[in-house]
């Protein structure tokens, strides 16, 4: 079947099988592999993406869904060559260890902060509980999390 | 390969289910698309039903709530009326998945899942929900204890859909409380878990109570026996330890790789014994 979409801010017409998994669809037919697939079951959260700009699993979600959605991967965050303020904040706060779980922990930390732009520590650790990491402990990404928000709000005071 | 259909209307909805009786319906797909990737089924079509707008929304009127089967668990988080009208299904919801799980997960599949760890069952058990299914030839009511026959089982006929489910408004001074044992916080399946509705009288002894138990049986688990021993007392500790027992009793847990039955059995009693602190102080 046919899909229209806008992928990482670009208006696209792909024939895809109705029924691959984006998570698939991402990957290996568009070469995004910052979509990174864990489980595979919904259960680390890796796999995330951005649907409309709220975070979805890619893993469970079929092309056919896609149809008329503006998508955004880890890939297309930077603006205009500058990473977003959730990005430099991991960078800053050392939130990145092999950094597999990094681009869902970051779509999952820039929809939270979209919608709750003064969120507190619990309210990140909640928001952040669907995306698992094996390696830094969470406490630089809630850390990273924190001030990405601080800064979010002080840009916009700017 | 699957194929897959997208109906954005009713009518769209009951042609393709006419030209395709043997589609098998998603909504979130937070269960289906699991399922499907173990292998434990291969539809040859699929049918999604996330932009049917009709499935959707919150209304409600004098009796109380209309929740459409297609609200994801977050939508009912965030909805005023939900919280207001019905904490024990907001507090189970709070505990269900993880947040991209509750942003995906519908309640209708939820249901039409009909697993006994089901976090939005016993809220929905001890409400005395109703669902409303609806097909091309038109509409029928059932009691949700009705609606689920046993684990993945439930009256949906071919050619059906859930619609939504009705929730009576608790009365006034209602306690409700839901609690979930599991392994951890977040993505973890409910072990044992308990809603409870409970009424007092002004000196604070029992009028009614609704009690229903997740994942200790096939199905949620109601024990009238624990209800009827409850009315006319006051929520103590030493009444609630005496219900704990015929709870305890009532029970039909299974060992499995998370717990075993004694552990299962032994937490039912003892999620009543928190009554003992909440049911003082009721939440509205
Ligand atoms: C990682 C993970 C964690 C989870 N944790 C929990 C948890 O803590 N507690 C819990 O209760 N569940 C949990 N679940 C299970 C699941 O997320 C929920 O049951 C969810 O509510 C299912 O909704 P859905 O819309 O995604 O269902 P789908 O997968 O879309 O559908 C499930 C079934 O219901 C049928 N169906 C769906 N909607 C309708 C309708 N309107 N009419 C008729 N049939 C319909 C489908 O045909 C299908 O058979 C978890 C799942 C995952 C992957
Ligand atoms: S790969 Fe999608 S949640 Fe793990
Ligand atoms: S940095 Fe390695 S999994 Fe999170």
């Amino acid at each position: 079947m046919k899909i229209h979409l806008i992928l990482n801010g670009t208006p696209r017409e792909m024939k895809v099988a109705p029924d691959r998994r984006v998570v698939d669809l991402l990957r290996e037919d568009l070469g995004l592999t910052g979509v990174k697939e864990g489980c595979g079951s919904g259960e680390c959260g890796t796999c995330t993406i951005l649907v409309d700009g709220e975070a979805r699993l890619s893993c469970l979600l079929l092309a056919a869904q896609l149809d008329g959605c503006r998508l955004t991967t880890i890939e297309g965050l930077a603006q205009d060559g500058r990473l977003h303020p959730v990005q430099q904040a991991f960078i800053d706060q050392g939130a990145v260890q092999c950094g597999y779980c990094t681009p869902g922990m970051i779509l999952a930390a820039v929809d939270l902060l979209n919608r709750q732009p003064h969120p507190t520590r619990e309210a990140i650790r909640v928001a952040l509980s669907g995306n698992l990491c094996r390696c830094t402990g969470y406490q630089m990404i809630v850390d990273a999390v924190e001030t990405a928000a601080r800064r979010m709000r002080e840009g916009e005071d700017a | 390969m699957t194929q897959v259909l997208i109906p954005t209307s009713l009518p769209e909805l009951w042609s393709a289910l006419r030209e395709q009786p043997s589609a098998h319906l998603y909504a979130g797909g937070t269960d289906l698309l699991v399922k499907r990737r173990a292998g434990l089924l291969d539809p040859a079509i699929l049918i999604h039903l996330g932009r049917i707008d009709a499935l959707r929304g919150v209304t409600a009127d004098d009796d109380g709530l209309r929740l459409g089967a297609g609200c994801t668990h977050r939508e009912l988080l965030e909805d005023a009326q939900v919280r207001a009208v019905l904490p024990v299904l907001t507090q189970a919801l709070q505990t269900l998945g993880s947040p991209p799980i509750r942003a995906m997960g519908t309640l209708g599949g939820n249901l039409c899942t009909a697993s006994p760890a089901g976090d939005t069952l016993p809220p929905l058990y001890v409400l005395d929900a109703e669902v409303e299914l609806w097909s091309a030839g038109g509409e029928r009511r059932l009691l949700l204890r009705d609606f689920i026959l046993g684990p993945g089982r439930t009256a949906l006929q071919s050619g059906e859909i859930l619609a939504a489910v009705r929730v009576r408004r608790a009365p006034h001074g209602s306690v409700q409380h839901f609690e979930k044992v599991g392994l951890r916080n977040a993505l973890a399946c409910s072990l044992v878990s308990l809603a409870a509705l409970v009424q007092t009288n002004p000196a604070g002894r029992v009028k009614h109570a609704a009690f229903a138990w997740g994942s200790v049986g096939p199905t949620v688990i109601r024990v009238p026996e624990v209800e009827r021993h409850l009315i006319g007392q006051p929520l103590s500790l030493s009444v609630l330890s005496e219900a704990a027992v015929l709870a305890r009793r009532a029970v039909a847990p299974i060992d499995d790789l998370r717990a075993d039955a004694d552990y299962r059995r032994q937490v039912a009693g003892n999620l009543l014994l928190r009554l003992a602190e909440t049911g003082s102080a009721p939440e509205r």
